[in-house]
């Protein structure tokens, strides 16, 4: 990656293995002896918490389908054997559907942290790229993990978003039917959705080794949006950042834990305990809580084909993200204009998400229109005019004059 | 090693036709391959199987509904009084989103058969409900008339018309 290696095989084993797979010296370099910015605060430690929710979510999942049947006629009892029957197979459940929320909960984080921070910006566009679709892949798995237990919202929210596609001129009937299998939402559908569902995690997995590595390439971002000009702004990875994110760790398991153990079932819908019937559809469909903002979109527009056009782009306007912003100054530290702004699309997209859980009336809708203006206006209108128009504040010379402002630089 | 070879021929020469050719032959092969990878997702002999069914209307008072499940999917069978087939009628189809008169629905005028599926995303609408005393999505606001046209909300299309024939006075048979 970066820099020399300071790898020093110790003993004759690891000097064997290093002339034939140097795997640990890849890993010393990657994660012990890595420079990282000294300055990273509390908001860098959720790429590490996201990397436990990963290896969490494909533990347990592996777990549960040891246990797990995927055939209309007895998948939701077989959800119910794992809850009542399995050893500690609720726990396992209850782990797996949480940390589903824990994961999109972090990975929000780590993404308006990256938007705060210009962590998209040159040189880490392709970074930012293989995040967003790490996201992407995410929403995905998510959705069809939803679908398994096969209850009531299972059903009607697979056939609502497998709909979406047939909003595709010309293909889109042909589409729906090929991902369905047949007619409806169905047993073939269930049974490729579980395939599909075991394969995406290690897609992610795929996709976040590439994400690392094109981290390792440019280095961290940091708090002031300052390249690391030497050795006297940075610190090694271990023990440095291995503790801090070891710490933020505990705290963010506090709260995973809370929500598995008191809450279990509080981010779910109540109608995903009724066994699926493909003749009555729920009253108030809704997707699961981190899907809420881009459904408040979809449901914005009177038009079928407008509305799925807007959700889609909604997330793929993210991939241009780091062009839209003509800004040469990454950190909102010193950008006082784009500070508020950034605060203002937060709130957009709070409020997205709570018209989405809302039913699609009156005000409600007239609501969603405007924030999902908004939305679209945060992304192609204020930030590329910010850009151009904003007076940034002056920006230190260096990480380490951030820090230290009057003492004397070391010789540079 | 290149040296050694004599001066290249003009172009296109020998070699070049069998790169392409065998380019060519690979991109055939591949696609051959890929269908088969891709046509296992759609409906198999067994889903297409159950694509027809007969039902008996007999016990249908007028007014009533029932609904009955045709490819997994729900198809309304309702008994229209005469309100609302003139209800239906007294409509110029201009004005509609998705026009379409009601006589052209209908085989016969009091039994409205259409699958029970809401254009819009796909959710069952409630019947006799909404704006126009028709069906009701409840999912996304979409509301359809006596007819099952789409009169309000964001789907676009009326409620579909599965084929469907009389093959007694009150038996049917869809699909």
């Amino acid at each position: 990656m970066s820099g020399e290696s300071t790898y020093n095989p110790g003993n004759g084993f690891t000097k064997w293995m290093d002339s034939r797979l140097p795997i640990m010296r890849l890993a010393h370099d990657s994660f012990v002896d890595y420079p990282t910015p000294k300055n990273l605060n509390y908001w860098w430690t959720f790429g590490g918490i996201l990397t436990f929710c990963l290896v969490t979510q494909i533990v347990t999942g592996i777990i549960l389908a040891m246990h797990y049947t995927p055939h209309t006629s007895m998948a939701f009892n077989s959800v119910e054997h794992i809850m009542r029957d399995v050893n500690y197979g609720w726990l396992m459940r209850y782990i797996h559907a949480n940390g589903a929320s824990m994961f999109f909960l972090a990975v929000y984080i780590h993404m308006f942290r990256g938007m705060y921070y210009g962590s998209y910006k040159a040189p880490r566009e392709v970074l930012w790229i293989l995040g967003v679709l790490i996201y992407i892949l995410m929403m995905a798995a998510g959705f069809m993990g939803y679908v398994l237990p096969w209850g009531q919202m299972s059903v009607w929210g697979a056939t609502v978003i497998t709909n979406l596609f047939g909003a595709i001129p010309v293909v889109g009937d042909s589409l729906v039917t090929l991902m369905w299998g047949g007619f409806s939402v169905d047993n073939p559908t269930l049974n490729r959705f579980f395939s599909l569902h075991y394969l995406i995690p290690f897609l992610i997995a795929g996709v976040v080794v590439l994400h690392i590595w094109a981290l390792h390439v440019p280095g961290n971002n940091n708090p002031v949006g300052i390249s690391v000009k030497g050795e006297q702004d940075t610190v090694p990875f271990h023990p440095y950042y291995t503790v801090k994110d070891g710490f933020a760790l505990a705290l963010f398991m506090i709260l995973f834990s809370y929500f598995i153990f008191f809450a279990p079932n509080v981010l779910g819908h109540a109608d995903n305990y009724i066994p699926a019937n493909p003749l009555v559809t729920p009253a108030h469909i809704v997707p699961e809580w981190y899907l809420l903002p881009f459904y408040a979109i979809l449901r914005a527009v009177p038009d079928k084909l407008g509305g799925v056009a807007l959700m889609f782009g909604a997330i793929f306007v993210m991939f241009l993200l780091p062009w839209l912003d003509t800004s040469k100054v990454r950190s909102a530290r010193y950008r006082p204009l784009f500070r508020q702004f950034f605060i203002l699309f937060i709130i957009d997209c709070l409020i997205l998400g709570y018209l989405g859980a809302k039913p699609a009336e009156g005000v409600y809708i007239v609501l969603a229109r405007v924030a999902t203006v908004y939305y679209f206006a945060h992304f192609l209108i204020i930030l590329p005019l910010l850009g151009l128009v904003e007076k940034t504040k002056e920006v230190p010379e260096s990480i380490s004059a951030s820090i230290h402002p009057t003492a004397p630089q070391a010789a540079e | 090693m290149a040296d050694a070879h004599p001066p290249v021929a003009e172009e296109p020469n020998r070699r070049d036709f069998l790169y392409l050719a065998t380019g060519a032959f690979a991109a055939v092969g591949a696609a051959n391959i890929v269908w088969p990878l891709i046509d296992q997702m759609n409906p198999d002999a067994s889903v297409k199987a159950l694509s027809s069914i007969e039902v008996d209307l007999a016990a249908i008072e007028s007014g009533q509904s029932i609904t009955v499940t045709w490819r997994g999917k729900p198809v309304f069978i309702r008994r229209r009084t005469e309100a609302e087939v003139s209800d239906a009628r007294s409509v110029a189809a201009a004005e509609l989103p998705d026009p379409e008169v009601d006589a052209d629905r209908v085989i016969k005028d009091e039994w409205l058969i259409m699958v029970g599926i809401c254009t819009h995303l796909g959710c069952v609408p409630l019947g006799q409900s909404g704006d126009f005393n028709g069906w009701f999505c409840p999912c996304h606001g979409s509301h359809y008339d006596t007819s099952g046209r789409i009169r309000k909300g964001p789907a676009p299309k009326n409620l579909e018309i599965p084929p469907y024939d009389f093959v007694g006075d009150t038996r049917i048979k869809i699909g």
